[in-house]
């Protein structure tokens, strides 16, 4: 009987190893690695870069009208040569480019012609475009196509004679167009080459902050150099005068801050650039930001660009006394009585290049209409400036502004009561 | 620092020196909303112009809404339109609950500028409405006292005349909607200018409510639907 159970005990004791042998040698286990793993996230992964560089390119600003569906056009784009209307470049087949392919998107990002043979206007950015490398025009046009097809009709341009004359373009191209990716300068790091390669490309920056000329042309010789940008009314400002927005004595991550944040320990964003920081630089990664600030900071600086004359800097005492009076009561609550403000957080005036440079226009309309930063991953919640053209005439905005332009050691010249008039009739945007 | 700015500014400032720029801590919900302070006021009171309207303590999704509408352009007003561009939900909603919260005093009451008939057609149309053409009183979904009613529905007191005419009409011809069903355009469709007008001038020449705090959603049935109760 005693035998028996022990028997029965070490029968069942064989028979456990032997099932736990069975199950280890013969257990279905996880699946074999797959060979091909990375290649099933291919799409994605080419899908995640086009919509990176999208926004590095900022195309959803323009294609996009305030409120609608991303991508399918409509905005009216105002030039000097009358309106143009952003066409819809969802992959819808019969209004969008649904039926475009990876080759004719490159033609049209690289040399501005478009699927149907037309020269595109140079309000699409193609001088800039043209720098993008095909694997990146690909990737985009594959995160294009992956958008939701959208169907909305475009809008005809509405042009003035002789603009509204495609042909004309031809002229154009030859006189500012130069077709080419971009070639890396072998002298400079992978940082900077990295940093060219979007600001040139992607960024498109020259196209706000290079003159533009009568016939809507930026000069190359003039690249970076600023100017008004056309039917928006705010200064551009150079970014090779470091009498302007010039980056030669900034710090590289003030400069990535300024992109990348809408805010930094020098400067802020309003206007035009918030837009830019909103919709795409706050999507760079700090690696890309970085690289743009290490380029942009590179930039040839033109120091020796003469400060105003003494004479040109004489101001009135009286009007002197009106704008510190005004600024003590409405301005240094937030921008501190010597003008360093609390940055980021309220930019300073003191030794701020925006505010003294030549052009007075972007702190008349700041007084004017007042402003926010973009809200962005890194500054979700910015500081505002509140309006002051309901409280303040032509000649207290005229002496606030010179008065900030010339106090503090600052190397500004005075504003006149007509220049704040100009741009009072203006709307705020 | 800028609290001693503040204080000395406010101290040495006049009449309206609620609308000019104050804050005690830079890192402050008080000091990111400084961009509306010379319009609305310190406290979102409202300032002299009868063209800002006070918006403290007003239903907090009201605010938002608004905020929303005039960032997507869906309401047209370009310094708000400019102002709140680039700005995202969280921080907009945020900033209605900062002025939802608020209940700083009310202005004192603009004396009525109209004929007594005028007036008595206005308090009609306010508090019973008008049958005849099927125009349901402001209190029925302004709430009892005016206050407004959470979650989407402003108060009318502390409003000044020319903002109320300027909101109505341009609800008429169509300028400022609405989430759909929009409630207050088939309201507006059938007051005439003179309606609009005496509307206006009972309701600006109105007393603040003791309290004015919007009133729950749940006391009333709506006589028109609305879109931005839901």
């Amino acid at each position: 009987m005693r035998k028996a159970f022990l028997f029965a005990i070490a029968a069942a004791f064989v028979a456990i190893v032997i099932a736990g042998l069975l199950y280890f040698f013969l257990r279905p286990g996880p699946m074999p690695r797959q060979v091909n793993a990375t290649e099933t996230n291919a799409t994605t992964q080419v899908i995640n870069q086009g919509e990176y560089l999208a926004r590095a390119g900022d195309c959803v600003a323009c294609h996009t009208v305030p409120n609608g569906k991303p991508f399918s056009g409509g905005r009216a784009m105002a030039t000097p040569f009358g309106n143009l209307y952003v066409p819809n470049i969802t992959p819808d087949d019969e209004t969008g480019i649904g039926k475009w392919n990876a080759d004719e998107f490159y033609r049209m990002m690289h040399t501005g012609i478009s699927r149907d043979g037309s020269l595109l206007y140079p309000a699409m950015p193609f001088a800039s475009y043209t720098k993008v490398t095909r694997a990146d025009s690909d990737a985009i046009f594959a995160y294009l196509m992956s958008v939701p097809p959208v169907r909305h009709e475009n809008r005809k341009h509405e042009l003035r004679f002789p603009f509204n004359k495609r042909e004309l373009l031809i002229g154009w191209r030859t006189l500012y167009f130069k077709e080419g990716e971009y070639v890396a300068d072998p002298k400079q790091s992978a940082q900077w080459n990295r940093g060219a390669y979007l600001v040139e490309g992607l960024g498109h920056c020259s196209m706000c902050h290079t003159a533009i000329n009568a016939l809507g042309g930026s000069k190359e010789s003039q690249e970076f150099e600023g100017g008004m940008i056309p039917n928006q009314n705010w200064y551009a400002p150079s970014l090779t005068s470091n009498r302007e927005a010039g980056l030669g004595h900034w710090e590289i991550k003030d400069i990535a801050d300024l992109l990348q944040v809408g805010v930094s320990q020098r400067a802020t964003v309003y206007g035009p650039m918030a837009e830019v920081v909103y919709n795409s630089l706050q999507y760079l990664s700090d690696d890309d930001a970085t690289a743009m600030a290490v380029y942009l900071k590179s930039l040839p600086q033109r120091d020796a660009e003469a400060p105003p004359t003494s004479q040109a800097r004489l101001v009135d005492p009286a009007k002197m006394e009106l704008g510190r009076k005004i600024y003590e009561k409405q301005c240094a609550v937030c921008h501190g009585a010597e003008g360093k403000g609390f940055p980021p957080a309220l930019p300073p005036l003191a030794g701020n290049q925006s505010i003294t440079m030549a052009s007075p226009v972007n702190s008349i309309r700041m007084v004017l209409n007042g402003g926010y930063p973009p809200g962005t991953k890194k500054n979700p919640k910015p500081h505002g400036m509140p309006p002051f053209s309901h409280i303040l005439n032509d000649d207290e905005v005229a002496a606030v502004v010179t008065y900030i332009r010339v106090a503090w050691e600052n190397s500004g010249t005075p504003v006149l009561p007509n220049q704040a008039n100009e741009l009072r009739k203006l709307l705020p945007e | 620092m800028a609290f001693v700015v503040a204080s000395a500014l406010h101290a040495a400032a006049g009449a309206q020196d609620h609308a000019v720029p104050a804050f005690s801590k830079v890192d402050s919900m008080e000091a990111r909303v400084q961009g509306c302070v010379t319009c609305h006021g310190q406290a979102g009171q409202g300032t002299n112009s009868g063209y800002f309207p006070r918006i403290a303590g007003k239903p907090a999704t009201y605010l938002y809404n608004q905020l929303v509408a005039f960032r997507d352009g869906t309401r047209s007003y370009a310094p708000m339109n400019y102002l709140v561009a680039y700005l995202p939900d969280a921080y907009l909603r945020e900033m209605a609950e900062h002025y939802a919260k608020l209940r700083p005093p009310f202005s004192a009451r603009t004396p009525p500028t109209v004929d007594p008939a005028t007036l008595a057609r206005g308090q009609a149309l306010v508090v019973t409405g008008d049958p005849a053409k099927t125009i349901p009183a402001c209190a029925s979904c302004h709430g009892k006292g005016l206050s407004g009613m959470e979650p989407g529905i402003p108060g009318l007191v502390g409003l000044r005349q020319t903002y109320i005419v300027g909101q109505l009409t341009s609800w008429r011809v169509g300028e400022r909607n609405a989430v759909e069903p929009d409630c207050m355009k088939r309201i507006v469709m059938r007051m005439s200018d003179a309606d609009i007008t005496a509307v206006a001038a009972w309701l600006s020449s109105q007393e603040a409510p003791s309290d004015p705090t919007p009133e729950s959603s749940n006391l009333v049935r709506m006589p028109f639907a609305c879109g931005s109760q839901r």
